[in-house]
């Protein structure tokens, strides 16, 4: 579904991610881990155009995104989900998913997104800003749903959130792709939520993918040590 | 100050001063939300602003010519056509700018500052060598002129009148075309957010082009207003940018309504403190307020309070 070929970042003279080959299937849920720095966010970012490409070919269900912007990025079928949720902090809940609707050029907030979040539309009339971290988080992923992704990406989904939420972002995860028959990509260091989300797991180091393993066969001791420091 | 006058007298004076303000506070109202909309959304100084309001000015006095020599019947709705062609004219050069000039130099508000500034130089030029150096006015129809008298002591102009019910109606659009319309949610999202507003697939560029338009398209408004109260010179905008400025700042720049309530009380102020002191102590007390209530809040007026 989402292929990446000898992707190259680099800001100035630093290279960030070198020569890095990944394939998402579809409907695979795929995590990439790794401590901080290693590359993960600056991965996310290039691949829906906040962060230039140097080099290298991304390809999303046979369309070519290598030189497409980022807003074209998107309309072509990728969902992003930043660090950090970047909601709209002045727009209402139900404004912030519209933004999101009229890359498809839809109106109307789907039921089926309030269904899987009936938080959000108990607030659908507050101010973004106003919403506790994990309903931003969810109101980021609906975001993100409502462009219609063929892939979803999700960068570092559980940072800042309490541990039971965690698990249940990990559950809304799996609901998503069963629901929808979507591809994610998904970049973390809680090694808990990727054993409860992912379908393979990929470890990131210095730019680079260095270790691969699906879950069912997963040794866990071994993830967990690329991610301690 | 007031020595001298009688009480009726000064109820009269504020009365009409207060009047003549709210002439200033529509034209005000005018520019200050083309030049809000384009600053709030892009960072971006528009030093030229003055000068698209006067290219509307001159559009609507070559309209009235235009009807005074070959529809003279139709003369009395002359001003209706001249400001939507005010606003296009000026809309079309909006994007013109924007797309020439302004977007090479998005993220360098300096060098926006200094080109906008030499684009506003090189309009006034543009205007000597067509117009000439001489102020021009547009006659009024018929029907604009006069006054309504409300007690002995107190007129009302109805070209006053009828530039402000232009300017408040200029301000509701605004306000329901970013409030309520799927383009000023894009617009909002990307004053929020840039990136993130890409993120989710909005054109930004697209939308930057659009709002610089827009924003320059009610300065032209602005301009066919400005006829109905004063004369129109090549160097007139000037006189008006910096006050706009204030009235931006003051009001805080990403709020519809604070930048109205902070045009109405700067342009009240002046007017009415014109009348008594001269035209500078006006300024400089006008100023120092605004300066003291902007220590206090440096968001302007009116910011709206989230967690960011």
């Amino acid at each position: 579904m989402l292929s990446i070929k000898h992707h190259l970042v680099a800001y100035g003279q630093s290279t960030i991610i070198q020569d890095l080959n990944l394939d998402v299937k579809k409907n695979e849920i795929v995590a990439v881990v790794g401590r901080n720095g290693m590359g993960k966010t600056t991965l996310m970012k290039s691949l829906v155009g906040m962060t230039p490409t140097k080099g290298g070919e991304v390809s999303l269900d046979g369309t070519d995104l290598t030189r497409l912007k980022s807003f074209q990025r998107v309309r072509a079928g990728l969902g992003f989900v930043p660090q950090g949720r970047m909601i709209f902090p002045t727009l209402t809940v139900r404004e912030n998913i519209e933004t999101g609707l009229a890359a498809v050029g839809e109106k109307k907030v789907p039921e089926d997104l309030y269904e899987m979040f009936p938080v959000l539309k108990e607030m659908q009339n507050r101010r973004g800003g106003n919403l506790s971290g994990g309903q931003q988080q969810q109101l980021a992923i609906a975001r993100a749903l409502a462009t219609r992704p063929k892939v979803l990406l999700l960068d570092e989904p559980t940072e800042g959130i309490q541990p039971n939420i965690i698990k249940e972002i990990a559950q809304t995860l799996r609901r998503i792709r069963d629901e929808r028959g979507l591809s994610i990509l998904v970049s973390e260091q809680v090694l808990s939520f990727v054993m409860d989300a992912a379908d393979r797991i990929l470890v990131i180091e210095k730019g680079a993918i260095v270790h691969e393993e699906n879950r069912a066969e997963a040794d866990q001791e071994k993830i967990a040590s690329y991610l301690a420091v | 100050m007031f020595d001298g006058y009688t009480s009726t007298e000064l109820m009269s004076i504020f009365a009409m001063q207060g009047f003549a303000g709210l002439s200033l506070f529509s034209v005000f109202v005018l520019m200050a939300l083309g030049l809000a909309i384009i600053f709030g959304q892009m960072g971006v100084i528009n030093m030229a602003h003055g000068e698209f309001m006067i290219l509307g000015a001159y559009t609507t006095y070559l309209t009235s010519g235009f009807f005074q020599s070959y529809l003279p019947g139709l003369f009395g709705g002359y001003f209706f056509i001249a400001m939507v062609l005010a606003f296009l004219i000026c809309a079309a050069l909006g994007a013109l700018v924007e797309w020439l000039m302004i977007r090479h130099l998005y993220h360098r508000p300096l060098d926006t500052l200094l080109a906008t500034w030499g684009l506003s130089l090189i309009m006034q030029q543009a205007y000597r060598s067509i117009f000439g150096a001489r102020e021009v006015g547009v006659d009024l129809p018929e029907w604009m002129m006069g006054a309504i008298q409300v007690t002995d002591m107190v007129d009302l102009p109805i070209n006053g009148l009828f530039v402000m019910i232009i300017a408040l109606s200029v301000a509701v659009g605004v306000y329901l075309l970013m409030y309520r319309s799927g383009y000023g949610k894009k617009v909002r999202a990307v004053v929020q957010n840039r990136p993130m507003a890409e993120g989710v697939g909005i054109n930004s560029a697209g939308i930057d082009r659009a709002t610089f338009a827009l924003g320059c398209g009610i300065a032209g408004i602005a301009g066919a207003a400005f006829t109905m109260i004063g004369s129109t010179g090549p160097s007139s905008g000037q006189a008006y940018i910096v006050d706009t400025f204030l009235v931006v700042v003051f009001g805080g720049a990403q709020s519809l309504i604070g930048t109205i309530v902070s045009a109405f009380g700067i342009s009240q102020a002046q007017s009415t403190m014109e009348f008594f002191l001269s035209g500078s102590m006006a300024k400089v007390l006008t100023l120092l307020v605004v300066i003291g209530i902007l220590m206090i809040r440096p968001e302007g007026l009116m910011a709206l309070k989230v967690r960011r």
